[in-house]
């Protein structure tokens, strides 16, 4: 097993997930044939290779600063589990 | 033609039906509601179906072919998968994550053929996020493959695939980030094309791994492909990634002949992973382009070996960023009672992605984590040029190169569930393409155990014109993309 439970217990955080009890085993299995998998990339020889930012080498475009959208956020705000005057609520972040 | 048999006509066909005034738009759409009506509770390749407004929408196309005023698609129908943006409909991403989820907004691709006059009859089922090759990582359960249903359509279009193959729909959208519309065509006997990274704008198509996603369509055959690319393909502002680039006539090209086609062939693509009948499905293919004067060249692609790894480490890495916009907090599901922001975050999370999703978005975590980047990231990126590198050699010496789409015909639901490499393995011969943003398609070339094998014809970028005449070409000759699975006809 290349990872182990407190290292996939660590990632999960890191991901904002929560794997449940009953799911770690088979997590810890999955992940580790996963990433052992991977290691083949180890392999190859990358020397001097530059790293691929797009598939076309485009580079990103800049837009002229103008306004473009109209204010939707009443029905943006339609969709959202709880919202209150305009704003979403989350749990208290500061006491 | 009666309304009994308006289900077995293509695109092209219907066109030219609706043109004639054989039939109006509002017949033909509820024919084919009636289809859904009576299939889809076997094949469950549907996951919202709008057969009012799809009425309306044929009422109104109608009205329009009145005046004089038709689009290209005036009144024809077809489905979107459900990944793409629908405002006021139902956009699940095939996810309880989004199980309620509306959408504001329409996507570009959406916005074009509904612009064109298509009609929309429903969204159909996928693997959740676009993240399975079988259609099983559904939260809404497993599409069946028409043509047996204990088998998988593919994925993750899978529902797009299954209702073309069971002649419900003549077309649908899908979206291919490793084989997600080549593989399902070929396992359903379908026509399945993936553009060119960019060719098509991705704005409203829920983002699994942003440089490799392309939008793209799944028809009977390669002339309704060309016709429903041309309305689809160009640049768009709204897709930072959108490249301008003049949008060729599609239809007109596909008189093109295969005379001097230069084909070139992967040694790698018939080695011991590839089933025999599937093998000898596809060099009979070959063998047909080369009868209408077409040349086959080997061609050498030493990297491709490491082409499942490399997109193995890529795409969970843009996943684990793209997913981080479920939250709980601005739309999608939310956990209820939440002690706190970060248990509001994890368990929203936990609960709302199921499991694939989830070790996708954890593998993409691990990859990009302080102390593995450079490991795992940065040599996925330095190989993938080296993948790119190979195919851009290649393409200097061949117009396409041709191969197996998938190493066997459909498997049985259930079979590759408990080895998450092994699933990953069925996107051996298409993932090279998304790597490199190549544009590629798969068509019927025959069957194995009677069941449907694809040939798969890739191109350098934007060479869909050659793609789509030499498949065409193709489908001249032969009619295994007519065959039908029986229950179906």
């Amino acid at each position: 097993m290349s990872l182990d439970k407190d290292q996939v217990q660590h990632i999960a955080v890191l991901a904002r997930l929560r794997v449940a009890d009953e799911e770690i085993a088979d997590t810890v299995d999955k992940l580790s044939r996963i990433v052992d998998f991977v290691d083949q990339l180890s392999q190859a020889d990358t020397t001097d290779v530059v790293p691929m930012a797009h598939p076309l080498d485009a580079a990103q475009r800049l837009r002229p600063d103008v306004v473009t959208e109209p204010d939707r956020r009443d029905e943006i705000q339609e969709i959202a589990p709880a919202v209150s005057d305009g704003l979403y609520l989350v749990p208290k972040v500061i006491e | 033609m009666s309304a009994n048999d308006l289900h077995t006509q293509g695109l092209a066909q219907l066109a030219r039906g609706l043109e004639q005034g054989d039939f109006s738009s509002v017949e033909l759409v509820q024919a084919l509601l009636d289809r859904v009506q009576a299939h889809d509770g076997e094949l469950n390749a549907f996951i919202t179906v709008t057969a009012e407004s799809a009425l309306q929408a044929a009422q109104r196309a109608d009205e329009l072919r009145r005046k004089g005023e038709n689009g290209v698609l005036n009144g024809l129908p077809l489905v979107h998968k459900d990944i793409f943006c629908t405002r006021g409909v139902l956009t699940t991403c095939g996810s309880k994550m989004l199980e309620n989820f509306v959408s504001p907004y329409d996507a570009t691709v959406v916005e074009r053929l509904a612009g064109a006059g298509a009609v929309m009859l429903g969204k159909t089922n996928m693997d959740e996020f676009a993240m399975g090759s079988s259609n099983e990582t559904s939260y809404f359960g497993p599409v069946k493959n028409p043509w047996d249903l204990a088998r998988s359509p593919g994925g993750s279009s899978g529902g797009s695939a299954a209702s073309v193959a069971a002649r419900i729909v003549p077309a649908a959208t899908g979206t291919d980030t490793g084989g997600s519309i080549r593989q399902p065509a070929a396992l359903t006997g379908t026509t399945g094309l993936k553009p060119t990274y960019g060719r098509v704008s991705r704005y409203g198509m829920i983002a699994f791994a942003s440089s490799l996603d392309q939008a793209g369509v799944i028809t009977r055959s390669a002339e309704d492909a060309a016709l429903l690319l041309g309305v689809m393909a160009g640049f768009d502002e709204r897709d930072s990634t959108s490249i301008d680039h003049p949008v060729p006539d599609y239809v007109a090209g596909l008189g093109r002949s295969l005379q001097g086609l230069r084909v070139g062939i992967v040694r790698q693509h018939f080695d011991a992973g590839l089933d025999e009948a599937t093998g000898t499905a596809v060099r009979e293919a070959l063998s047909v382009l080369e009868s209408q004067g077409a040349t086959l060249t080997e061609v050498d692609l030493p990297n491709l070996d490491l082409s499942v790894p490399t997109y193995y480490v890529v795409a969970p890495a843009e996943c684990s960023s793209n997913l981080s916009r479920f939250d709980g907090v601005r739309f999608g599901h939310r956990a209820e009672n939440p002690e706190d922001l970060l248990d509001l975050y994890c368990r929203s999370r936990g609960e709302g992605f199921g499991a694939e999703v989830k070790r996708r978005i954890l593998t993409g975590t691990y990859v990009l984590s302080a102390g593995y980047y450079d490991a795992y990231y940065l040599k996925a990126q330095q190989v993938r040029q080296l993948i790119a590198d190979d195919f851009r050699k290649a393409f200097a010496d061949v117009d396409v190169i041709a191969g197996p789409t998938a190493p066997a015909p459909a498997f049985r639901l259930g079979d590759k569930t408990d080895d998450p490499i092994t699933m990953y393995l069925n996107d051996i011969y298409t993932i090279g393409a998304n790597l490199a943003g190549l544009p590629g398609i798969s068509i019927p070339c025959g069957f194995a155990d009677a069941l449907p094998v694809g040939l798969h014809l890739v191109g350098p970028h934007f060479g869909e014109e050659r793609l789509l005449s030499t498949a065409h070409q193709y489908q001249l000759l032969t009619d295994w993309h007519t065959r039908c699975p029986g229950d179906y006809a």
